[in-house]
């Protein structure tokens, strides 16, 4: 049933990227989406409303972008319980460390091991 | 003509031949294409899952190995067709995100190691990481003083 969720909750996010783009000024490009996701998971997590979708749909939730914003506020708030306040500096990347290294590793790898196509 | 109303009569022109989006068409590719997307990313999870990692780390490894397909199919320039089809079904993912890494380190390779890749890998990532962590940081900083 997750399968279900994961692929109707995870193309639902996309279509409000889409809409974002398509409806608005044309001046709200990729970044912009990628940007205000980010921003938007990472508010919608601390107020304590991703978690549900994170359980109901799995990857459906933390795949998008959004699903970042949520791992970065999880863990400046879980850092905190734990470090005090050093912890609002410490938590987020820890816990999105794993997949900042990947995009720089695999990114940096992928620019020097492809030719650039016209 | 006044300059004034020139610049209006462009900008109504301009806005008269721009293209139209499509947008049910788009919105319908961008969900099957970002639903697609995440169905495989769920498919990763249990097969970490089933390896015997916890929640956490097998949302870790799901997305190191997206952020891994995603730099290598873009590469092979497979990955801006995903996008040029699905649109936000390609970009919202974190496929997406490492697509935004990859497509202009790997195109402004010329300009060097330093300038070229390592600054351009950033170009799209460097705003969303700004963005991301000070919100997180907020967040943070709130339940610190208001929990």
């Amino acid at each position: 049933m997750q399968f279900f969720w994961a692929f109707v909750v995870g193309g639902a996010l996309c279509v409000i990227g889409q809409l974002l783009m398509d409806l608005t000024s044309y001046k709200f490009t990729p970044a912009h989406v990628l940007v205000t996701f980010v921003s938007a998971g990472a508010i919608i997590s601390a107020v304590g409303l991703y978690q549900p979708l994170v359980n109901l749909a799995g990857a459906g939730a933390t795949v998008p972008l959004t699903g970042f914003g949520h791992l970065l506020a999880q863990g400046a708030i879980n850092g905190v319980k734990q470090h005090g306040l050093l912890g609002a500096f410490s938590g987020g990347i820890t816990a999105a460390a794993a997949g900042i290294t990947a995009a720089v590793v695999f990114g940096y790898l992928a620019a020097l091991a492809f030719r650039p196509r016209s | 003509m006044p300059a004034i109303k020139q610049k209006q009569l462009y900008y109504d022109m301009v806005k008269q031949s721009a293209p139209k989006p499509r947008v049910w068409r788009n919105t319908f590719w961008a969900f099957v294409v970002g639903g697609l997307i995440c169905l495989v990313g769920q498919f990763i999870i249990v097969f970490f899952r089933t390896r015997g990692l916890d929640v956490n780390e097998a949302g870790a490894a799901t997305s190191a190995t997206l952020v891994f397909l995603a730099a290598f199919l873009t590469g092979l320039g497979v990955y801006d067709e995903v996008s040029r089809f699905g649109g936000a079904g390609g970009i919202v993912p974190i496929t997406g995100f490492a697509n935004s890494m990859v497509a202009p380190a790997l195109e402004y390779r010329a300009e060097g190691m330093v300038f070229g890749v390592g600054a351009r890998l950033f170009n799209i990532a460097g705003p969303v990481l700004v963005w991301g962590i000070v919100t997180a940081w907020v967040a943070g900083i709130l339940y610190y003083f208001f929990r």
